[in-house]
C-alpha cells in the first residue's frame, strides 16, 4: 500500500534550491489532506548539515541518498537513487521541480517504475471522493489548461512549476527524523561522463527571453533619468530593461531592446512600463504579457486600456519609490 | 483553393513563406530606404533552388515546375517587390533564355552557374527602345569568329550585379526585325561598363542601370540562339516574363492586403477596431476577391506553360489584370490605414510605391491590350 | 553514422487564438508545424551526417496526415521517413507514446537517436527520456552542442545556471533545443524529390514483434485527462489615481500576491 508525498528537494553545488521548499509547502497541504507525511528526498554529497532545513519548512522527515557519484547531477545515478527510495518507500505521491533537471530526471524515473508523470504542472490538490491527486497544467502554448489524473500507478508523479507553489515560512522547532538510505553505486551508473562544469554568468540581454521587463518610453524625459530609474528597478525584480520606440529613437537604449511592432514581441510574467503612451505598435508587442503594470502621468493614455494595473503618476518620483519598496519587501520576506 | 494543389506545391508556398517572413521581410524596409541591392538574400535564393524552380533536374534544375515557380515568387512579393523582381528577371527571363536558345556548351558554361551562383540580365531596351522594339541602336559587327559591339542599353534590371548579359544587338539593319542577335558578355569584357543608376519611385532595391558598350568584343560561340533570332527570342521571351510580373503584381497586392488586415484588427478609433466598421470589412471583401481572381490568371499560366501549350493571351491578360489591381488594392490599403499608412513606419505606402512599375515593365499595360485585342480577333 | 530523428506534427501553437465568444480553442486554419525542437534535431542529423558520413531517418507517432511533416524533413535532407500511425496506438499519454516508439526503434539499426527537448502543444518534455529508459540507453537533454569525436559525442548540456560537458558512447539519446541551431529551409528540388520517396507507415500489425499491447494507447496510458479549460481570460484592468506613497504599496502588493517579488 503506497503512502505519503515524497519530494525530490534538488540541491546544485550543495545547496537545496528554492522549489524544494515550496513544493515541501505544498506537500504539506496535500499530506494534511490524506492525513498522511511528507518526506524530502535529497540526493546528493555531504548534505546531511542541510536536511534539517527542509524539516523546518515543512517535511515530516528526510531521506538522504549520499554518494560522490552524486556530487553533480547525473541522469543515470540521479534516476538509480530516486528509484531506490521509491522503491524501498512506496510512496504515494512524488512531485518533482520542473527545473532542467527535474524534468530531465523525472521522466526516465517514472519510465523504469512503470506510472504516468504530469509535466510543469501549476495546480496541485487532492479530489475529496478518490483521493487522487488532480494535477493541473498548462499546455497549448498556455492557452488551455488541463486537470490529469494517474489513477492506477504509483506513486503519482508529477514536476511543478518553479516559483508557482509557495514555500511555509521556516519554523525551527518543527521536529523530523533524518533517514540515510544505502544504495550502491558502480562505473557503470556513470554512462555519461562529466567532463566540464561550466558555471554561467549571462552577460547577453535578450528581451525575449526575460521574465521580467521593465520598459520605459518616452515620459522618461532623458538619457540620465531613463538608466538611473530603471536599471536599478530591473535589478531588483530580476529583469532586464527594455523600451519603447520613442526610447530608441531617442538614443537611450539600444534598438535590440526594443518592445513592439518594429522591435520585438514579448510575453514575461510582469511587464512593467513606465512613461510609456502606449501606441499600438508597442502594444502590439507586448500584449501577450502574463501581467502587465503601468505607470504614465497622463490619465487617459492607451497603456492604461490593456495594463493589469494601472497607476496614474509621475515615473521621476515614483519610480525610486517603488524600487526601495520592493526592495524592502524583498528584504523582509 | 491551395488544398486543391498537389502537396509538393503546397510544400513549396510553405517554404516560400517561411524563407520570405524570416530572410526578405526583415530587409524589405533598409532595401527601400538605402536603394540597395540585396546581396546577402541572393545567395540564399540560390542555395534553396529559387532561381531553378521550373527547371528539369538533368539541366542542373529542382525539378518543380512553372506552378511552383509562381507559388514562390508570390510569396516572395508579397514582403518584398524588389527581391521579387530580380527572382523574376533571372528565373523567368535570363535563364529561359538559356534553357530554349543555349547550345550543349553554353548551357554547361552558363545555365549551370544561373543555377548555383551567377545573375544574368537581359537587355532590349535603348533610350530610343521600348514597347517599340524595332529600332534598335546597339550594333553588332563582324570581326572575323568576333563580333565587335557598340551602343547603349538602359533600365536594364539587375545590371552591375549580373555575372552575364544577354544583350540584342543588330547584325544586319537590312533584315529589320530578323537582323537582330542575342550576344551574351561577360560582366569583365573589355569595353563594357555599367552606368548611371537610376533612381526610381520604387522597387529601389533592385538595380536598375544603363550599360554601356565600347568596342566590346564577343566570339561568334557566344551568340545565344541564331543570328538574326535575336528580337524574335526577346519577344517570346515576354510570355514568361509577363507571367513573372503578373505574379509580382499579385504579391505586392495580397502582401498589401494581409499588412492592412493586421492593421485594422489592431488600431482602434471611435472605441471600436478598424476592422469592426463596415467600411472596412467591404472594402477588403472586395480586394481580396480580386486579388483571389488574379491569382487564378496567374496560375492559369503557368499550368498552361506547364502543359506545352501556348499562354501568350492568358500572361497579357494576366498582367494586365493583376498590375490593375496591385495599384488600386495599394492605394485603397494606404487609405484604410489613414495617417500610419503614408508613413515610412508601416509597409503600406512602399508597397503603394512598388505597384505602380508592374503597369509599366514587360510591356505597359497598354501592351497587354494590344496582345489581348489581336488574340481575340479585334484588328 | 545510422541517426534517428523522431518528430512530432504540432498545431503552430503561436496561431492559436481563443474565441473571445464562447471562449474555446480556434483550431480552425491553424497550420500544422514540424515541432520547432525536433526541427532542430533534424538540423543536427544532417550537420553530423555531412561531417562524418551516414545516414538520417526520420521517425514520427501521428495520424496519417503527418506524412507532410515527414516530407518536410525529406526535403530538408533526410533519407527515410517512418510514420508510425495506427487506431490502437491514439489517446498515448507520454508514457504509452514513449513504449510505442520505442518499440518502432527495436526494429531499427541506429547509433544515435535525437528528439526535441518538449512539443510545443504538450510541452511536457517527457517523450525523448521516457523513449531512452525504455531503450535502455543513456540521454543527454537540454543539448546546445554537439561535437562527434572518435565514434563518442561530445555534447553541451544546458541548465538555468550552468552547462554540462558531457562525453557519451553511442548509442545514446539527444534531446534538443531549438536554440541549438538555425534549421536549414527545405529547398525546392527537395520537395520535388521527398514526393518521389517511399514514407513507410507502420501499423500495430509491422511491429507485433517489438509491442507490448498492454502499453499502448489510451488503455497503456497511466495517466488520463480528467477535464481541460480555458484559462480565464484577462478582466479589465484596474487603474488608480492616488497619492503616491499609496500607489507604491499598491503595486508591491499585487506584484507579492501574483508571485513576482
Amino acid at each position: 500500500m503506497s503512502k505519503n508525498v515524497y519530494v525530490f528537494a534538488e540541491q546544485r553545488d550543495g545547496n537545496i534550491q528554492k522549489v524544494a521548499y515550496e513544493l515541501v509547502g505544498k506537500a504539506r497541504e496535500l499530506a494534511d489532506t490524506l492525513d498522511e507525511k511528507v518526506y524530502a528526498v535529497l540526493v546528493g554529497q555531504g548534505m546531511d548539515a542541510q536536511a534539517g532545513s527542509l524539516i523546518a519548512a515543512g517535511a515530516d522527515g528526510v531521506v538522504l541518498v549520499q554518494d560522490e557519484m552524486l556530487a553533480e547531477y547525473t541522469t543515470e545515478a540521479y534516476t538509480k537513487a530516486v528509484v531506490e527510495v521509491i522503491r524501498e518507500k512506496g510512496p504515494e505521491i512524488f512531485l518533482i521541480g520542473a527545473t532542467a533537471i527535474g524534468r530531465d530526471l523525472a521522466p526516465r524515473v517514472s519510465a523504469r517504475i512503470h506510472t504516468g508523470l504530469t509535466a510543469d504542472c501549476t495546480g496541485l490538490a487532492i479530489d475529496e471522493a478518490s483521493r487522487n491527486l488532480l494535477m493541473t497544467r498548462p499546455a497549448f502554448g498556455g492557452n488551455i489548461m488541463a486537470t490529469i489524473v494517474c489513477e492506477d500507478h504509483r506513486p503519482q508523479m508529477a514536476t511543478v512549476r518553479p516559483g508557482v507553489m509557495k514555500a511555509l515560512a521556516a519554523d525551527s522547532t518543527r521536529t523530523g527524523e533524518v533517514e540515510e538510505l544505502k544504495v550502491a553505486f558502480s562505473a557503470a551508473d556513470m554512462p555519461v561522463e562529466v567532463v566540464e562544469v561550466i558555471r554561467e554568468e549571462r552577460t547577453s540581454v535578450d528581451i525575449t527571453e526575460a521574465k521580467v521587463l521593465v520598459s520605459g518610453g518616452r515620459g522618461m524625459s532623458d538619457a540620465e533619468n531613463f538608466n538611473a530609474l530603471l536599471d536599478p528597478l530591473a535589478e531588483v525584480l530580476g529583469g532586464v530593461v527594455s523600451g519603447s520606440r520613442g526610447a530608441v529613437d531617442a538614443g537611450w537604449i539600444d534598438h535590440e531592446c526594443q518592445v513592439g511592432q518594429t522591435g520585438k514581441t514579448v510575453r514575461p510574467d510582469l511587464y512593467l512600463a513606465c512613461g510609456i503612451s502606449g501606441a499600438i505598435q508597442h502594444v502590439a508587442g507586448m500584449e501577450g504579457a502574463e501581467y502587465i503594470v503601468a505607470v504614465d502621468k497622463n490619465d487617459g493614455a492607451p497603456i492604461f486600456d490593456i495594463a493589469d494595473l494601472g497607476v496614474v503618476g509621475n515615473v521621476d518620483t515614483l519610480l525610486p519609490k517603488l524600487t526601495e519598496a520592493i526592495k524592502e519587501y524583498k528584504e523582509g520576506k | 483553393m491551395y488544398a486543391l494543389l498537389k502537396p509538393e506545391h503546397r510544400l513549396v508556398r510553405q517554404l516560400a513563406r517561411e524563407f520570405a517572413e524570416k530572410e526578405v521581410k526583415p530587409l524589405a524596409a533598409t532595401l527601400d530606404e538605402e536603394e540597395r541591392f540585396p546581396v546577402e538574400t541572393i545567395p540564399k535564393l540560390f542555395k534553396y533552388g529559387f532561381f531553378g524552380a521550373a527547371y528539369p533536374e538533368s539541366e542542373g534544375g529542382e525539378g518543380g515546375d512553372s506552378l511552383a515557380y509562381v507559388i514562390a515568387l508570390e510569396e516572395i512579393s508579397k514582403v518584398c517587390a524588389t527581391t521579387g523582381v530580380i527572382y523574376s528577371v533571372q528565373a523567368g527571363l535570363g535563364m529561359g533564355l538559356f534553357a530554349k536558345y543555349g547550345t550543349p556548351e553554353q548551357k554547361e558554361k552558363y545555365q549551370k552557374g544561373a543555377f548555383t551562383d551567377k545573375l544574368v540580365c537581359f537587355a532590349l531596351t535603348e533610350p530610343g527602345v521600348g514597347t517599340d522594339a524595332s529600332n534598335v541602336q546597339t550594333v553588332a559587327v563582324k570581326d572575323g569568329d568576333d563580333y565587335i559591339l557598340n551602343g547603349t542599353k538602359m533600365f536594364i534590371t539587375t545590371a552591375g550585379q549580373a555575372e552575364w548579359y544577354i544583350i540584342i544587338a543588330v547584325t544586319d539593319r537590312a533584315k529589320k526585325n530578323n537582323g537582330m542577335t542575342a550576344f551574351i558578355v561577360h560582366k569583365d569584357a573589355p569595353g563594357f561598363s555599367v552606368g548611371k543608376h537610376e533612381k526610381k519611385m520604387g522597387i529601389r532595391g533592385s538595380a536598375t542601370c544603363e550599360l554601356i558598350l565600347k568596342n566590346v568584343r564577343v566570339s561568334k560561340d557566344d551568340i545565344l540562339g541564331k543570328e538574326g533570332q535575336g528580337l524574335k527570342m526577346a519577344l517570346a521571351s515576354l510570355d514568361s516574363g509577363r507571367m513573372g510580373i503578373a505574379t509580382q503584381a499579385l504579391g505586392i497586392a495580397q502582401g498589401a492586403i494581409d499588412e492592412t488586415i493586421r492593421y485594422v484588427k489592431e488600431r482602434k478609433q471611435f472605441g471600436k477596431r478598424i476592422s469592426q466598421f463596415q467600411n472596412t470589412q467591404f472594402k477588403l471583401a472586395e480586394l481580396q476577391t480580386k486579388v483571389d481572381a488574379g491569382r487564378m490568371l496567374v496560375w492559369r499560366c503557368a499550368m498552361l506553360k506547364d502543359a506545352g501549350l501556348p499562354y501568350g493571351k492568358e500572361a497579357a491578360m494576366a498582367k494586365l489584370y493583376n498590375s490593375d489591381v496591385a495599384n488600386l488594392v495599394t492605394r485603397e490599403c494606404v487609405q484604410l490605414s489613414g495617417g500610419y499608412g503614408y508613413t515610412r513606419e508601416y509597409p503600406m505606402e512602399r508597397m503603394m510605391r512598388d505597384a505602380k512599375i508592374t503597369e509599366i515593365y514587360e510591356g505597359t499595360s497598354e501592351a497587354q491590350k494590344m496582345v489581348i485585342s489581336r488574340a481575340i480577333g479585334v484588328k | 553514422m545510422k541517426i534517428v530523428v523522431c518528430v512530432k506534427q504540432v498545431p503552430d501553437t503561436t496561431e492559436v487564438r481563443l474565441d473571445p465568444v464562447t471562449n474555446t480553442l480556434i483550431r480552425d486554419g491553424v497550420p500544422s508545424i514540424i515541432n520547432p525542437d525536433d526541427k532542430a534535431g533534424i538540423e543536427a542529423a544532417l550537420r553530423i551526417k555531412e561531417e562524418v558520413g551516414g545516414t538520417v531517418t526520420i521517425v514520427s507517432m501521428g495520424p496519417p496526415q503527418a506524412d507532410v511533416a515527414l516530407r518536410e524533413a525529406l526535403a530538408m535532407g533526410a533519407d527515410d521517413a517512418i510514420l508510425i500511425s495506427d487506431r490502437a496506438f491514439g489517446g498515448a499519454d507520454t508514457w504509452a507514446t514513449s513504449s510505442t516508439i520505442a518499440a518502432a526503434l527495436k526494429k531499427l539499426d541506429y547509433d544515435l537517436i535525437i528528439t526535441g527537448r518538449q512539443a510545443i502543444d504538450g510541452d511536457t518534455a517527457q517523450v525523448g527520456p521516457q523513449i531512452a529508459e525504455h531503450l535502455g540507453i543513456p540521454q543527454i537533454s537540454y543539448v546546445e552542442d554537439i561535437k562527434v569525436e572518435d565514434g563518442t559525442l561530445l555534447v553541451k548540456r544546458k541548465f538555468e545556471d550552468r552547462s554540462h560537458l558531457l562525453r557519451a558512447k553511442l548509442p545514446c539519446l539527444l534531446t534538443c533545443l531549438s536554440e541549438l541551431n538555425e534549421s536549414r529551409y527545405m529547398s525546392i528540388g527537395g520537395i520535388f524529390r521527398a514526393y518521389k520517396k517511399d514514407v513507410q507507415v507502420w501499423g500495430l500489425e509491422d511491429m507485433k514483434d517489438t509491442v507490448d499491447m498492454a502499453n499502448i494507447g489510451l488503455k497503456g496510458s497511466p495517466t488520463r485527462v480528467r477535464k481541460s479549460f480555458t484559462k480565464q481570460a484577462k478582466g479589465a484592468g484596474e487603474k488608480i489615481n492616488v497619492p503616491e506613497d499609496e500607489a507604491v504599496a499598491i503595486i508591491v502588493s499585487r506584484l507579492a500576491e501574483k508571485h513576482l517579488i
